[in-house]
């Protein structure tokens, strides 16, 4: 019995590190009290993160699992835990468990395929674990395309690691828009699935998608109405959790269960289940 | 298989008693629950207990951990200490049966250590049924009431007590009642079986049928526009999910006890409006689409992931206690009646 | 038995959908057995004729419902309403909780209502039909035969303490206007007032203890309308789904009873739902007698637009610490 994981005990972290990256979303590195990584973890998956007394919630785990320091989680402020975190110190303790749900299928059935992630808004934040992974085995992948909009270029998530690693990087395409004209941006102005439209990508790449609903709808449609197949597209699901281990009820759409069958499906896997989310 | 008579129950309930906490049927003002057995506490008549015996294995509150903050600093602490054996006495089939479901829910990896060690450390005496009521249907999911299984089975008649065992557990404690128990012949009850066949033959919901229900029947049911319908008068509480021995949504809350935070989960209800209620929205906005979740459930999802098999054992609680009388049976007749083809 | 049957009902719900007084009528439909009545919309004078019933069974105050109905559309509906049901309806209306023009009400004279637990408990298990005669109850039940039990021991607390059989509120009366009525509603309340302070919370203790948070009793009260109750409102810091300790299991109740304090009249649906069976009404009850004893005889719901004593102030007032003082020598 004493050998089982105890599923909804939490382990304690440390946050050692908070970087600011848009007017509303913090990066927070977390390590173990001893400095290690809480837990292991592949591309896609969660963690449910608390502070006592004021709640517990999902989270995708941003940082790839190639990275073997720490683990970091893009959150934008738009509850009550998130808002705690926001006002959180470097050294404030919280706890962690998982990790959560299905992963993205890097290792199976991504190899050998170009790659084309599209992401908006906070919806980057689930989509950079994978992009780092893959271009941490880039020898596995054929191209890599990345198109990501925000609002505004304030509103861009991890604007610096873009900039910084991924513009820079040879072996990747980064294509990034923001929604409305905007002194100091002579980047793509214009709405992310159009943006992909105009870009006019060749239908054989297995596309990765995520963003606020309204987005992933439109940029499905589009990618479908140039012949993309639902079976090349990928993307990862919020709904609202609380056990995180397919028990408490409150993901369940159909018969899957979004913390513990996805969060992430593939879009021909989505279109079985009942219009509920 | 061993018997007593009922005169001699009593002695039996002390030589459980001995060894483990007992609990049984007892007579309040508002019907029968189960009680903890004391001297003097009598089993109850009553076909069945007003809350489900789920509650033994998964209560309406449980504390899971606790956290001491201090500054910036956290301490998890288990609260949980040596789970003390029990016995339930006179579980009837449909709740014995409810077990089973909650048992793939919550033994299922990840495993629920909670619900897993009340389970390891409780035993079931289940007894059969002999009047079943109007507004039971145990019987359309495949249960039969005269074999109630579990640890033990029970069959009482008008001066004795039968019990046969069932499982390793049911062995174990069967052997330690031999001093208040004699040898029976399996035989003796068999008349008692057979008469509750013919009675459930004629019990009102005996035609009640799930074949329409099952595996792969999301997109039937779904759209259906009867559920508009059936959920018009919902008045969104949780008294269905409550009283039902299968219902296991829950929800996990933080309670600061003013020593430290107690992280506790209670039984939630699919049927609360915020039940999915996000920072961003809901993603069961009316009441019909939550009344919907819940009956698709148990007649579909549920199925869907464990090989047919339904989440609802006909106990019949909530068509005793729905405030407007709104219940499963309807549901499927309603669902499954001719007009929905 | 009632005066006004299931076929009177079903001839006049027709009629006020045929000649377009309204577009659906909120009553009540037929269940699986002679018992389980549910409160139903209905469109079409097909769906009546077939499923509509009226009888000792149909103890749902539709009242509330008429909060949700008026906000779909403009067409009318139209409710049926037992006179202690008029009393929600004025009340709902007094705190403009729904819109008068897009109802049509139709008082209807009621005779008491059965409590189907009373019958179960008498006649026992295997319910088959039951049906009364105004005196007498006949229970066919599947192990006992036919049994005859009487009417007066079968119907329910609240209406046994009835306190008005006036419809207060209609379009159109069907049957007698009715009396209100001098009931001994506070007797059970005088006699918890009248226990010692252990017993008391004894009592309370081991009532409340056994609720299991279902809000059926919230959710029925047509004094419970809030858009958002406090308790569902993750941002009251009362927002609780269970009881976290033996004090939070009382707070529940008692808050819900001092909210609707002044605001209840008393139509005992809470008692009526509670699956625990808790006497809830009972609670309340005791907030009517204490504000008819410190401010004077005031019946919630009694006419439109009234002002309760606990929401006006008159120079009469008792004084807070008076009340207090007084409440205290009469639970010495």
């Amino acid at each position: 019995m004493n050998n089982r994981k105890e599923a909804l005990i939490p382990a304690v972290g440390v946050i050692t590190d908070i970087r600011i990256d848009t007017p509303d979303v913090k990066t927070f590195r977390v390590v173990t009290p001893d400095g290690k990584k809480a837990f292991e973890h592949k591309p896609g998956q969660c963690a449910m993160l608390s502070i006592p007394g004021v709640g517990e919630a999902m989270f995708s785990i941003t940082s790839s699992p190639t990275n073997t320091e720490f683990m970091e989680f893009s959150i934008k402020k738009c509850g009550c835990v998130t808002e705690w975190l926001h006002q959180a110190e470097v050294g404030q303790q919280i706890t962690i468990r998982g990790p959560y749900g299905n992963p993205f299928p890097v290792d199976d059935v991504f190899a050998g395929k170009d790659l084309l992630f599209i992401a908006g808004g906070i919806g980057l934040a689930p989509l950079r674990s994978v992009i780092n992974y893959c271009r941490h085995y880039k020898d596995r992948y054929g191209k890599i395309d990345i198109v990501y909009g925000s609002r505004s270029k304030e509103d861009l998530v991890d604007y610096k690691e873009i900039i910084d690693e991924w513009v820079v990087d040879p072996d990747i395409n980064v294509h990034l828009t923001i929604d409305r004209e905007q002194e100091g941006w002579d980047g793509h102005v214009g709405f992310v699935p159009n943006y992909v439209k105009e870009l006019g990508f060749d239908t054989g790449k297995t596309a990765i998608v995520c963003g606020p609903p309204i987005m992933i709808k439109f940029t499905l449609d589009g990618l479908c109405s140039v012949g993309f197949d639902k079976k090349q597209i990928y993307t990862t699901m919020e709904l609202r959790m609380k056990c995180g281990i397919g028990k408490c009820g409150r993901c369940n759409i159909g018969s899957k269960y979004v913390c513990k069958d996805g969060p992430v499906f593939r879009c021909d896997e989505l279109d079985e289940l009942p219009d509920e989310y | 298989m061993r018997k007593c008579s009922l005169q001699n129950l009593e002695t039996v309930f002390e030589k459980i008693s001995e060894s483990m906490t007992l609990y049984i049927p007892a007579d309040t003002k508002d019907g029968a629950d189960f009680t903890k057995w004391t001297k003097g506490v009598q089993m109850s008549q009553a076909l069945n207990t007003n809350r489900s015996a789920k509650d033994f294995f998964f209560p309406q509150t449980e504390d899971l951990v606790e956290f001491k903050t201090e500054g910036k600093n956290i301490e998890v602490i288990d609260t949980r200490k040596e789970s003390e054996d029990f016995a339930v006495f006179g579980v009837r089939a449909c709740d014995v049966k409810s077990f089973d479901i909650l048992d793939r829910v919550f033994l299922t990896e990840p495993y629920d250590s909670y619900y897993a060690t009340r389970r390891e450390h409780g035993v079931i005496f289940s007894l059969a049924c002999t009047r079943p009521a109007e507004t039971c249907f145990c019987g359309t999911f495949g249960i039969n009431p005269a074999e109630p299984g579990a640890d033990v089975s029970m069959w009482k008649t008008d001066s004795e007590m039968f019990f046969e065992a069932n499982t390793e557990k049911g062995k174990e404690i069967l052997k330690k009642l031999e001093s208040v128990t004699q040898s029976a012949d399996a035989s003796d009850v068999d008349g008692q079986k057979k008469k509750t066949g013919e009675i459930m033959k004629k019990l009102p919901l005996s035609d009640l049928s799930a074949e329409k229900f099952g595996k792969g029947m999301t997109s039937k049911y779904f759209d259906s526009p009867k559920w508009r319908e059936l959920s018009a008068t919902c008045i969104g509480c949780g008294t269905c999910t409550f009283v039902c021995p299968t219902c296991q949504c829950y929800d996990i809350k933080d309670f600061n006890s003013g020593k430290g935070v107690i992280r506790y989960r209670c039984w939630d209800s699919c049927m609360y409006s915020d039940f999915t209620k996000m920072a961003h929205g809901n993603s069961r906005n009316s009441q019909t689409e939550r009344f919907r979740q819940r009956f698709m459930h148990k007649l579909v999802y549920y199925p869907d992931n464990n090989d047919g098999m339904f989440s609802c054992v006909g106990c019949g609680r909530c068509l005793n206690k729905c405030p407007i009388s709104m219940n499963i049976v309807k549901v499927m007749k309603t669902l499954g009646g001719e007009d929905n083809e | 038995m009632q005066k006004i049957n299931s076929t009177m009902l079903i001839e006049k719900a027709a009629q006020l959908l045929e000649n377009g007084t309204a577009d659906r009528v909120l009553g009540w439909k037929k269940g699986e057995f002679d018992y389980d009545i549910t409160p139903a919309v209905f469109n079409s004078v097909d769906q009546i004729k077939k499923e509509f019933v009226f009888g000792d069974f149909c103890g749902a105050n539709l009242s509330k419902y008429l909060v949700k109905e008026t906000r779909k559309g403009d067409g009318k509906v139209a409710v049926f309403l037992k006179p202690c049901d008029t009393y929600s309806f004025n009340q709902l209306l007094t705190e403009k909780r729904f819109d008068r023009e897009k109802v049509y009400a139709v008082g209807i004279s009621c005779e008491g209502m059965a409590d189907i637990f009373k019958v179960k408990q008498i006649a026992g298990d295997g319910i088959v039909s039951v049906s009364s005669d105004g005196e007498n109850v006949k229970v066919e039940t599947l192990y006992d035969g036919e049994k005859t039990i009487k009417l007066s021991d079968v119907i329910a607390e609240r209406c046994i303490n009835c306190k008005s059989r006036k419809c207060v509120a209609y379009d159109e009366l069907m049957g007698e206007e009715g009396e209100i009525i001098d009931s001994d509603r506070f007797d059970m309340v005088s006699k918890i007032e009248s226990m010692s302070e252990d017993e008391r919370f004894g009592f309370w203790q081991n009532e409340l203890s056994k609720c299991i948070r279902c809000n059926a009793c919230r959710n029925v009260c047509p004094a419970c309308t809030c858009e958002k109750c406090v308790f569902d409102n993750p941002d009251s810091c009362a927002q609780n789904k269970a009881p976290a300790d033996s004090f939070e299991e009382k707070m529940f109740h008692i808050i819900r009873a001092f909210h609707v304090a002044g605001r209840c009249t008393d139509c005992g649906e809470c008692s009526r739902v509670c699956p625990q069976n808790i006497p809830l009404h009972l609670l309340n009850r005791k907030f009517i007698k204490d504000i008819d004893t410190f401010y004077g005889e005031y019946q919630a719901g009694a006419q439109v637009g009234s002002r309760a004593p606990l929401v006006d102030y008159t120079e009469g007032d008792i004084e807070p610490g008076e009340a207090v003082m007084k409440g205290e020598s009469e639970n010495a």
